[in-house]
């Protein structure tokens, strides 16, 4: 690693430290999801985290049926409908899947739960599919209708957001680890220095200012 | 030709799908459409003689919604090294079939050829499109079905320059508008006929916006469409209602086979149900 990447790493790792956005964005995702299920009628919602490094779909967030166990579990990521979405990068609705082969069917059955009607919309952030958002049997009157597909599409930018937040907090946690103590160590400097109240941080700075000259001379 | 408008032609907002009006919400008088209607334009044809190509996942032969596929082939290869050759006419997830399958129900005699830029182990890629739309260009289709984008800037450009190659030689490129508002190409050019959904259950409803860039809706809700192995499903979203529009040019083509795309795209307005309604 040179030594820009080497800076940018630390900064993502100690930023990521500080910050711990995954909590925040895992809340957020729960959030989209049980609003996307609640406002569709749906007997579940869904986002997957497109994981390209081993090409599946990982649930990230569930919200109605299978919501106590499927958080983490893989699909191939160009099989059944949530791929179709992966691979066109367009929202779908399919109804009548009893008739499709398109819908993976025994996918559905390890969710313990096989939908009669799916909606499908990528989730993007800056260009790039992150993942699918999906919902398991909208209630009738939700289906098939095009404004419906939109309302999920922006349900979909809600999610994008979250999702990239969470994958750039766990680059930044993995940073951390390969690089090892010093990264910790600073990593906790700067913790200690957040939790500090205000009359002491000014001195705690100040030690840091001091810090860096020192280790600045010694780098000359 | 004279229009006059009860509506300022300028937007307030691009407009991707006709959400939240109807047909008579968009009203659009055209002062002389002249002979130009539906009956002139495309009535007593089925498309014979027309070659259409749908640039998508593949198309599966044989399927009772498609039939025929005439020519079957695929880009393959990695990163700049792509090639396209001839394939057996399956599909790798039905996106392409549904498409064909919408097609051959406008247009049943016209000629379907497919070219895969889906690959089978993996999504699409921006290369991928490029190489299939360039081969489809340089075969001549009359019609080329594209319900598929991409929004990735580099690819502008290139995709441009494609697109008006297509549109001086006679080649149109129907693309479906992306469902998400966001920008992507190559529907965005003026030089390809771009399609979003209506939200009305009729097929032969075409209807031109007022409000571009898309400049065409048709139906995309609740189709009927063909699936993978002989299936059938029902399907929402915009990259169903291009092909409705696809097949509707295979119909006006066949019956006047000399049109530039300019002429064509100008029959499509003129016969829209919301210009020769007003």
């Amino acid at each position: 690693m040179d030594q820009s990447a080497d800076s940018t790493a630390m900064i993502a790792a100690v930023s990521g430290a500080l910050a711990d956005p995954g909590p925040d964005d895992r809340e957020l995702l729960a959030s989209v999801v049980r609003v996307a299920r609640s406002i569709f009628g749906a007997a579940a919602s869904s986002v997957f985290l497109f994981d390209r490094e081993r090409d599946e779909l990982v649930f990230e967030a569930v919200s109605g049926e299978g919501e106590e166990f499927l958080i983490g579990t893989r699909f191939p990521a160009h099989r059944g409908i949530a791929g179709w979405v992966v691979d066109t990068g367009e929202p779908v609705t399919v109804d009548d899947l009893a008739d499709s082969t398109l819908f993976a069917q025994d996918l559905a059955e390890r969710t313990h739960y096989v939908p009669d009607s799916i909606m499908a919309a990528p989730v993007v952030h800056r260009d790039e599919i992150l993942g699918v958002i999906q919902v398991l049997d909208p209630h009738p009157q939700c289906r098939s209708s095009i404004a419906d597909l939109d309302l999920l599409t922006a349900f979909a930018g809600q999610a994008g957001l979250a999702l990239h937040g969470l994958v750039r907090s766990r680059a930044a946690r993995r940073a951390l680890a390969l690089g090892g103590a010093e990264f910790e160590r600073l990593a906790g400097i700067i913790q200690v220095l957040a939790a500090l109240p205000e009359d002491r941080r000014a001195g705690g700075l100040r030690l840091v200012d001091s810090l860096h000259e020192v280790l600045t001379g010694m780098a000359r | 030709m004279t229009t006059t408008r009860s509506t300022p032609r300028t937007a307030t907002a691009l407009t991707w799908n006709l959400l939240d009006r109807r047909p008579a919400d968009i009203p659009i008088p055209a002062a002389e459409t002249g002979h130009i209607t539906p009956e002139w334009a495309h009535g007593g044809t089925d498309g014979s003689g027309v070659r259409v190509c749908i640039v998508d996942s593949g198309v599966e032969a044989g399927h009772p919604m498609v039939g025929e596929v005439a020519g079957s082939y695929a880009v393959t290869g990695r990163d700049g090294d792509l090639a396209v050759h001839e394939v057996p006419p399956t599909d790798t997830c039905g996106h392409g079939t549904a498409c064909a399958g919408i097609v051959r129900q406008v247009a049943p005699g016209c000629e379907l050829h497919s070219v895969r830029i889906l690959g089978e182990n993996g999504g699409g890629t921006g290369d991928a499109l490029l190489a299939g739309l360039r081969w489809a260009i340089g075969q001549r289709f009359d019609v080329i079905n594209l319900s598929l984008s991409t929004s990735r800037p580099q690819f502008n450009q290139i995709l441009r320059e494609l697109a008006d190659d297509a549109y001086f030689g006679r080649s149109v490129i129907v693309a479906s508008a992306h469902n998400a508002r966001i920008e992507s190409f190559p529907w965005r050019f003026s030089s390809v006929i771009s399609v979003g959904s209506h939200a009305e259950d009729d097929s032969d409803l075409v209807l031109y916006n007022p409000s571009p860039p898309v400049e065409f809706f048709a139906r995309g809700q609740a189709v009927r469409v063909a699936g993978l192995n002989g299936s059938t499903t029902r399907n929402t979203g915009n990259s169903f209602a291009a092909p409705h529009v696809t097949g509707l040019a295979a119909l006006i083509l066949g019956k006047h086979p000399d049109l530039t795309t300019f002429e064509l795209k100008t029959i499509l307005y003129l016969t829209a149900a919301n210009v020769r309604g007003a």
